[in-house]
């Protein structure tokens, strides 16, 4: 038996089908995916996010402490609640983790990080807080609910009534608290929403709520088909502790800005800035019939690459794909497919944002 | 517990065969491996004509979670395909042992279909793969 979540039982009577995730016992649809897929491009729907692990930082040199921790920098943070998404490197430029940090007051963050990658990263974060007399607080307590969809903060709003604070007049990528609630607008899966996390006890009560308005239910098979085609980087996949930032299209995460912080990583990072960066990861479009899938085999005029993340796109009707790929692949390409070789096309993700295609 | 048919023959790698009247058998996945496999967004069906041998692996059914092999059930040779699930390929998840059919074959020896597993058969592999 793997971990359970606060909703776990809910997901059960709910007849979804449950499978093991980073050690944990998630839904992976509760019926059909793609059904669930639509209903977050065109509706709203929820997601079971409470394996995600939050960690609060604290200590009056807590800003400085994050500045040297993550590629991107926590500096151009000033309003209380905004968020960045970064990378945490190894020594090596490798990434450890992708998160998000929001900054709440001078002397508290709060980081969201992966469910697979929770022992090291709060084993990394212990490592380099105490010279900065910063305190690593995990939340083993909180569930975390993610509403997405075009529909979703309306219907978010709805359900919780006054309960949902200030979060209304939120902007993109900030988060506010409402008494015991700390919402969120971020996601996964390229449409507007929130990211609620709640006190365990009250996870279900919320969950139930979001259900009365019509939020459905949605799997983390969903989650990925929805990810993938925002453009999304999924750790792991797309991107590991061999792999820097630079050939994994997270460049816009790493602020080389100013030249005299410091950072983990950073000599690396700018030597291959400096050497030209090998490879790039880029989204590809079968253009023949089929279905992507990761470590299939890509053949560019620059050379091979590989396929890191692949799916058919439900909201596109054709499969698609992240790839790293040499530096400077554009245009038509070949992917092997089960011994065959299919036609694709290099495309920049994402390929769906807010319910549109943006391929071509 | 899926829906097993008693009519209908079975192999262990979850097709299932129907005999026809007309000496054929028509060919698709059982209603479990459907349900394992989640939605069908790719189908990939044999030419009509090309003779195999039993178990060769001559169609792909792709979900949104994986690829699979669709094998013979017996040697024959392949006489129809259903193109309807090419365009459609929730069909297979719909109506696995209707409209959702792969291919029809005719059989090298009809004698084989004897050695196929009957419901029972099958609910047992199924019983037992699900401990």
């Amino acid at each position: 038996m793997g971990n359970r979540t606060p909703l776990y039982e809910a997901h059960v009577a709910l007849g979804a089908k449950m499978v093991d995730f980073a050690g944990w016992d998630m839904p992976i649809h509760y019926g059909s995916q793609i059904e669930e897929h639509h209903q977050v491009r065109r509706d709203a729907g929820m997601f079971d996010v409470s394996h995600m692990c939050v960690v609060d930082l604290r200590g009056a040199r807590v800003t400085d402490f994050l500045r040297y921790l993550l590629a991107n920098d926590v500096a151009r943070l000033t309003v209380p609640g905004k968020a960045i998404y970064s990378c945490m490197l190894n020594e090596r430029g490798g990434v450890i983790d992708d998160l998000i940090v929001y900054y709440m007051t001078p002397v508290w963050f709060r980081m969201v990080v992966n469910a697979g990658t929770r022992n090291k990263d709060i084993a990394w974060l212990r490592r380099q807080a105490p010279s900065f007399d910063v305190e690593v607080d995990v939340q083993e307590d909180l569930a975390m609910i993610a509403v997405q969809g075009p529909n979703a903060r309306a219907k978010a709003q709805a359900a919780l009534g006054a309960r949902i604070g200030a979060a209304p007049q939120l902007p993109r990528f900030a988060a506010v608290e409402s008494g015991k609630l700390f919402i969120a607008r971020t996601g996964y899966t390229g449409e507007d929403g929130y990211e609620i996390m709640v006190p365990a006890e009250q996870a279900e009560e919320l969950w139930n709520e979001l259900y009365a308005q019509e939020v459905k239910p949605c799997g983390l098979g969903a989650r990925d088909t929805l990810r993938l085609e925002a453009g999304m980087n999924l750790y792991g996949q797309d991107m590991d502790e061999d792999t820097t930032p630079l050939v994994s299209g997270l460049t816009w995460t790493v602020a080389f800005e100013p030249q005299d912080r410091d950072f983990i990583g950073r000599p690396v990072l700018e030597a291959q800035h400096s050497a030209g960066v090998p490879q790039q990861l880029v989204g590809l479009v079968l253009e023949d019939k089929g279905v992507l899938r990761s470590h299939q085999q890509v053949y560019t005029a620059q050379g091979e690459g590989e396929i890191t993340s692949g799916t058919f796109a439900p909201s596109l009707g054709r499969a698609v794909a992240l790839a790293r790929v040499p530096a400077g692949a554009v245009g038509e390409c070949e992917v092997d497919v089960r011994g065959k070789r299919l036609k694709a096309r290099v495309v920049k993700p994402p390929f769906v944002r807010n319910g549109q295609s943006c391929i071509d | 517990m899926s829906n097993v048919p008693a009519e209908l023959k079975y192999t262990k790698t979850h097709e299932w065969v129907r005999a026809e009247s007309d000496g054929t058998v028509t060919v698709g996945i059982t209603e479990h491996a459907q349900d394992l496999l989640g939605d069908m967004v790719y189908v990939e069906l044999p030419e009509v004509g090309s003779v195999l041998k039993s178990d060769q692996d001559c169609a792909v059914v792709e979900s949104v979670k994986a690829a699979s092999d669709v094998y013979a059930p017996l040697a024959g040779e392949i006489v129809a395909v259903n193109e309807a699930v090419t365009d459609s390929p929730e069909l297979v998840n719909k109506e696995p042992y209707g409209d959702g059919w792969l291919f029809r074959m005719k059989p090298a020896n009809t004698s084989d279909l004897a050695g196929l597993l009957d419901a029972d058969g099958y609910a047992a592999v199924v019983a037992e793969e699900s401990h």
